[in-house]
């Protein structure tokens, strides 16, 4: 499959976007709608009172930095594929879903850091709402883990490499925006408590 | 600028020269990737909601306009939603409007005109085989499909439907002890929302990437008809607000089955207190309606663009304003997404906030009248032919205006205080928004039912159906202004005790028997629709002598639609009536080099520089 689609505009070709990458940009659109409609309904419950400060739990530190760590590896599984290194593909695509496995149970800890200072999911919504951020993105980040796991089994059977990298481009993309989102929510959360 | 490459669809180019090879019944008509299949299948799905959606309101029109009938013969369809005494049950009264609200809104006039028309007319107006992905195609019709039997199982259970108002508001809606329609009927409704809404998501996905990807040579952005721009930003739109409504709902399944508070606070019920608290039910109205608003829009931009299609082919004559017909698109969009609040004036918005709020919602009557007025001076001194689907268009454009000045009047904070859920309200959006998208979507039906079935539908039919409903339309909505401003409130199941009421229970009966009336007029269209299908006379390849790219297509498109290359565009849509040539009408793919005489200055000069050739597909 062709990264990019070679288009004619009278004598010139001009490089146009591939469908697929491109349905994927409207999808990561959808996905930003919801977490802006729920941070905007967060700045609104907030503004109007009745809300709970509460200490965000130190794990989410610790998710932070694995999951920029694991965009860093799923940028070297990308590298890796341009440049033919299949082994090197496998590895740190591997190594990718480890540390989304890694932030998963991190998440969940947090989870019980915040249930041990009797924050829970019912009750003041200011609580609820760090439920819903967190498990929220986790759902999204187990459709990256299933993508990835396809990426992963395509490189095995040799179908990931320089000349095909759709692909393994769109799923990039898709991590990289999964990480960019958590910070935002992280970011989000500190500033707005 | 991008122009269509079929080669990047591999697959698809594939398949799509297959007219030769024979496909079983289950993959041509069931789980078909052919946009032109699941744009009919969108058709019929739509119209059989709209006969439930219209025969719903019937019902409930037959309780506010004659609340002493005996309904006894309903029970064999009602059962013991007729009680005792013969009389509607009133709280099933409440699911009635709910359902009616909710089946015309989103399956009707959402997923029926949308589905139908964005499916049908893009590939075809663009010259391109296919949507970018006819899978996610195949699958957006499906989940609608199971959202649709999701929401119709729904009008069975034993509590009755959803019954909270087509906007679902908590906490009414929240606590399933609140009312009968509030339990397992508003799970259902949840649940099938969320497919609505994945439906609606892929389809317009796909609708964004092939209008962007996949248009033919020569199909820049300032030559698309403007349906496809219609379509288009309707499309972006949907993309933008609908997983708004996820979130918004996402927290409704919480407040429901889980507990939380997001929307409930402090509240009693049957004199028990509930453990929720901090919640606000006016947050849960703010994301409703930062969707519910642009949802207006999602429904009546496509009529309005089959409108501007229809007018100008039928006047022969350009379409007035291209580019402003356009910007009035692009503006009515933008303004969509920041006019929310105005749902919300009565709810103790911050009257500053409120002025702020009516000054934006007043400005979408600028693009609004622009959009009128450039339908009024196309169809000034044009040799208007009076094709059902010209009447159903005329008859959207009356609508537009009548219901929109209405809307002058609700987006007026201070005016909005006394007429704030009344039928006043009813009436204009019923004109606007309903009515007027209804009329969009039987005129893209009576205009492109050649190309999709082959054969005509029968005109005299459409002349009277076009009366009876237009009229019945105005009979049944322009008396809801009068009740309206007497104050009668939406939703409530009788008026038969408020003595200041009484004058207008004639007025009631009225409306009721027009609505009646008018429902039954849409059996004519039914008819006339299934009959033509498979009885009508054959239809040529160009029955409207229209310019746009679907009619260079055979008479009926197979798989692919075009039998060989796909047609190069060399002008806009709207070249009727060019001074200077011989036909009335030169459509898109005939090149300026062509049509010496009729060219303008820098056209001749386009002339020149032309390059015919085919268009060039690499399989």
């Amino acid at each position: 499959m062709e990264r990019s689609a070679d288009i004619p505009v009278g004598n010139v070709r001009v490089k146009s976007m591939h469908p697929k990458k491109f349905a994927m940009w409207l999808f990561l659109i959808t996905v930003t709608m919801i977490f802006v409609s729920l941070t905007s309904a967060y700045i609104v419950k907030r503004a109007e009172g009745n809300w709970l400060l509460i200490e965000f739990p130190s794990m989410f530190q610790w998710t932070s930095a694995i999951i920029i760590i694991s965009s860093v590896s799923m940028q070297m599984a990308y590298i890796f594929a341009k440049h033919n290194n299949l082994l090197g593909v496998r590895a740190s695509l591997l190594g990718t879903a480890l540390l989304a496995v890694a932030f998963i149970v991190g998440q969940f800890m947090s989870w019980g850091q915040l249930v041990n200072q009797d924050v829970f999911f019912v009750g003041n919504p200011a609580g609820s709402f760090i439920y819903v951020f967190t498990g929220l993105h986790v759902a999204h980040l187990v459709g990256g883990v299933i993508f990835l796991i396809i990426v992963l089994i395509n490189a095995f059977r040799y179908k990931v490499h320089s000349k095909s990298m759709v692909q393994i481009e769109m799923c990039a993309t898709y991590w990289h925006f999964l990480g960019g989102l958590w910070l935002y929510l992280y970011l989000f959360l500190i500033l707005n408590n | 600028m991008s122009v269509a490459d079929i080669q990047v669809e591999e697959h698809l180019a594939h398949d799509d020269h297959g007219d030769h090879h024979e496909q079983s019944f289950i993959s041509k008509y069931i789980f078909s990737t052919d946009h032109k299949t699941i744009a009919k299948q969108f058709l019929i799905t739509g119209i059989i909601w709209a006969i439930i959606g219209g025969a719903l309101s019937v019902i409930f029109r037959l309780q506010l306009g004659f609340p002493e009938m005996q309904l006894e013969w309903l029970r064999p369809i009602l059962g013991k939603w007729i009680t005792e005494g013969g009389k509607l049950d009133s709280e099933f009264y409440l699911a009635l409007v709910t359902m009616h609200g909710t089946i015309m809104v989103f399956f009707v006039l959402t997923a029926g005109l949308s589905g139908t028309f964005s499916n049908f007319l893009i590939p075809l107006q663009i010259g391109a085989r296919d949507m970018a992905s006819g899978f996610m195609n195949m699958l957006s019709y499906w989940f609608f499909f199971l959202s649709s039997v999701i929401m119709f199982v729904s009008l069975f259970l034993e509590t009755g439907p959803a019954g909270g108002g087509w906007t679902v508001y908590p906490p009414l809606s929240a606590l399933p002890q609140a009312i009968a329609g509030s339990g397992a009927g508003m799970t259902l409704w949840l649940v099938s929302m969320v497919f609505f809404i994945a439906s609606t998501l892929l389809g317009g996905i796909n609708y964004i990437t092939t209008v962007i990807n996949m248009r033919t040579e020569g199909l820049s952005f300032s030559r698309l008809p403007l349906t496809i721009w219609a379509f288009f930003i309707t499309a972006v739109i949907g993309l933008l607000s609908f997983p708004v409504l996820v979130a918004a709902a996402l927290l409704l399944v919480f407040d429901r089955s889980f507990g939380t508070s997001f929307y409930l606070s402090e509240i009693y019920i049957n004199g028990e207190a509930l453990p929720n608290v901090g919640g606000s039910p006016i947050l849960y109205q703010h994301l409703f309606w930062f969707l519910g608003h642009p949802e207006v829009y999602i429904v009546i931009l496509p009529a309005l663009g089959i409108t501007s299609e229809i007018i100008s082919t039928n006047s022969r004559k350009p379409i007035f304003g291209y580019r402003a017909m356009i910007g009035s698109i692009l503006a009515i969009a933008f303004l969509s997404f920041i006019v929310w609040a105005h749902h919300m004036f009565v709810t103790g918005l911050n009257p500053f906030l409120g002025s702020i709020f009516m000054f934006l919602t007043l400005i979408i009557a600028v693009p609004s009248a622009v959009k009128a007025f450039n339908y009024i001076t196309t169809m000034w001194k044009g040799n208007i032919v009076f094709t059902p689907a010209m009447l159903f268009s005329i008859g959207l454009v009356s609508f537009f205006i009548s219901g929109g000045l209405t809307g002058l009047f609700l987006g007026n904070s201070a005016v909005d205080i006394t007429l704030h859920d009344t039928y006043f309200v009813v009436a204009h959006f019923h004109l606007v928004m309903g009515s007027a998208s209804f009329f969009g979507l039987l005129a893209g039906v009576y205009h492109w039912f050649p190309k999709m079935f082959g054969r005509m539908m029968d005109e005299r039919l459409g002349y009277i159906h076009f009366w009876s409903t237009f009229v019945g339309v105005y009979l049944v909505f322009f008396p809801l202004h009068y009740i309206g401003i007497a104050g009668f409130p939406r939703r409530y199941y009788s008026f038969t005790s408020f003595d200041a009421f009484s004058s207008f229970a004639d007025l009631n009966s009225f409306v009721s028997l027009a609505a009646i009336l008018t429902f039954g007029a849409q059996f004519i269209f039914l008819f006339n629709f299934f009959f033509s299908i498979y009885k009508g006379r054959k239809a040529p390849k160009n029955p409207w002598n229209s310019n746009t790219l679907e009619w260079t297509t055979p008479e009926l498109p197979g798989h692919g639609n075009w039998p060989g290359a796909i047609p190069k565009v060399y002008r806009w849509p709207y070249d009727y009536s060019k001074p200077g040539s011989e036909s009335d009408f030169i459509p898109q793919h005939i090149p300026y080099s062509q049509t010496p005489e009729s060219n303008l200055p820098h056209e001749a000069e386009l002339a020149k520089k032309e390059e015919i050739s085919q268009v060039n597909e690499s399989k």
